[in-house]
């Protein structure tokens, strides 16, 4: 199971490869209104946390997915059910 | 914010459009001449974005087996299948079905959306998982939705991809229906169909290959991309629709499965909708007699459709990765889809405008379908005004 911080550290770490050169990812930046993801970054950027992690995010969840701190949350979550 | 004022973004975008003319997604056919031409803006206008692969809508055998029907059924059921709405003639139909794909079982449902959707949504209940190709059809995801299964996607296309997620489902994999299409719809691309199917043999999933736009162009006997790949005995749920091939409206199931017989007390999309008109019903009947009877169909179609993908290929467009009887053109920027898509119609020519996010990517698509009632000379004249806008773009010193 990764902690809060691990699992932020990485969400900020790969959104810094969509944003643009100089932008940075804070915690309560939205995803979409605030870094401007689109929904194909925001499904590459899903992926790649993934396969980062070796766990799938159940589509389901993702509309919940506001914030990076949202992103976070939900990857600890999922990585403690899947055991990851 | 009040209830409404979500459609304000649509609001714009529809008054955007309609700054250039006629809007793109509400186009009316004055008069339906052919499979092939209508009249548009009071112009004879050549179809080339209809998904009439075969062109059947006008067969005489499918008209005259529709009429005799309205004449002597009715213009309607007027009920479910479940309780008013099964004539012999449904009934007969899913017979034809099931002998057409060799298969125990069919079920017939009104439209092809909600065929898919109705699958998906009654094989996966809650404790299942869902995995479905990330550019899946809006009546998958709809489905999904429904179904209450936890529901994940692999990357369009991908195996690879498809094998991972299963390997992380671990024991769940046996709980998991995996969902493709044959060809899909927006590109053109096939499915990579044996890789995919070994992959799901070897985790023990579930498949439903969706074949609405691989029927009738794929096959010796125009069974779809399973049976062009000879996989079709490895597929456990084949849907499918009435509406592209076979000229008609409604959607189907087969299987070899018993339990899909137990899907008519389950599907809601089945249950809760009244059941397809006899008349629509006696027009599929015809065109999968003529499915069979005519693969000089499939021949014409193929033919078509080549000589479009390579035509606009010279011509110096990007298209989809393959070539089919869908043929997307990217065009990288909305303004100039728009603008080029008024052009072409201007030209006589119909194509679908489709712009993200109902595109796989963040370009647009001049989306054109080819059909076997199309002429040499149509197909030449399609090409002939795709390439005129490029050379009023070089004419004029813009690039490409």
């Amino acid at each position: 199971m990764a902690t809060y911080d691990d699992c932020l550290k990485l969400v900020r770490q790969i959104l810094g490869e969509h944003l643009e050169p100089g932008q940075t990812a804070g915690e309560k930046d939205a995803l979409a209104g605030d870094l401007g993801l689109g929904s194909l970054q925001m499904l590459e950027l899903v992926v790649e946390v993934e396969d980062a992690l070796d766990i799938s995010l159940p589509l389901n969840q993702l509309p919940e997915l506001q914030t990076v701190g949202d992103f976070a949350r939900m990857l600890v979550t999922v990585t403690g059910e899947s055991g990851a | 914010m009040s209830l409404l004022d979500k459609f304000s973004a649509f609001a714009r975008l529809r008054d955007e459009l309609l700054q250039h003319g006629t809007l793109p997604f509400g186009v009316v056919t004055e008069r339906i001449l052919s499979p092939t031409e209508g009249i548009v803006q009071g112009r004879r206008t050549i179809l080339a974005g209809t998904n009439n692969y075969l062109g059947l809508t006008f067969a005489p055998e499918c008209i005259e087996a529709g009429r005799n029907a309205l004449t002597e059924e009715g213009t309607g059921t007027t009920g479910s299948r479940m309780a008013n709405g099964t004539y012999a003639a449904h009934a007969a139909l899913e017979k034809d079905l099931a002998e057409f794909f060799g298969r125990e079982y069919a079920l017939v449902f009104t439209t092809g959306f909600l065929a898919t959707m109705g699958m998906v949504s009654s094989l996966a209940g809650r404790e299942d998982v869902l995995l479905i190709d990330a550019d899946s059809h809006a009546s998958i995801y709809d489905g999904c939705r429904l179904s209450g299964a936890e529901v994940i996607r692999f990357r369009h296309n991908d195996p690879a991809d498809l094998e991972k997620r299963l390997r992380r489902l671990g024991d769940r994999s046996r709980n998991t229906l995996v969902v493709a299409e044959g060809l899909y719809s927006m590109l053109g691309d096939q499915s990579p169909l044996a890789d995919i199917v070994a992959i799901k043999d070897e985790y023990g999933a579930c498949l439903l290959l969706d074949e609405a736009h691989s029927m009738g162009v794929f096959g010796n006997g125009g069974r779809g991309l399973a049976e062009a790949l000879d996989l079709e005995d490895r597929i456990d749920f084949v849907v499918g629709t009435f509406s592209k091939s076979l000229g008609s409206i409604g959607g189907f199931c087969v299987s070899n499965l018993p339990e899909l017989e137990l899907v008519r007390m389950t599907a809601r999309s089945y249950i809760f909708t009244a059941s397809p008109t006899p008349s629509v019903v006696a027009s599929t009947r015809a065109a999968l007699g003529l499915i069979r009877q005519r693969p000089e169909l499939r021949d014409k179609l193929w033919d078509n459709s080549r000589r479009l993908y390579d035509g606009l290929t010279r011509a110096g467009f990007r298209l989809g990765p393959q070539p089919g009887p869908v043929v997307a053109v990217f065009v990288d920027d909305t303004t100039k889809a728009v603008s080029w898509w008024h052009q072409l119609l201007d030209e006589g020519i119909y194509v679908n405008l489709v712009i993200p996010p109902a595109t796989p990517s963040t370009s647009c698509l001049l989306r054109c379908s080819m059909s076997a009632a199309h002429t040499t000379e149509q197909v030449d004249r399609i090409i002939g005004a795709f390439a005129s806008l490029l050379s009023e773009r070089r004419a004029a010193g813009t690039a490409v």
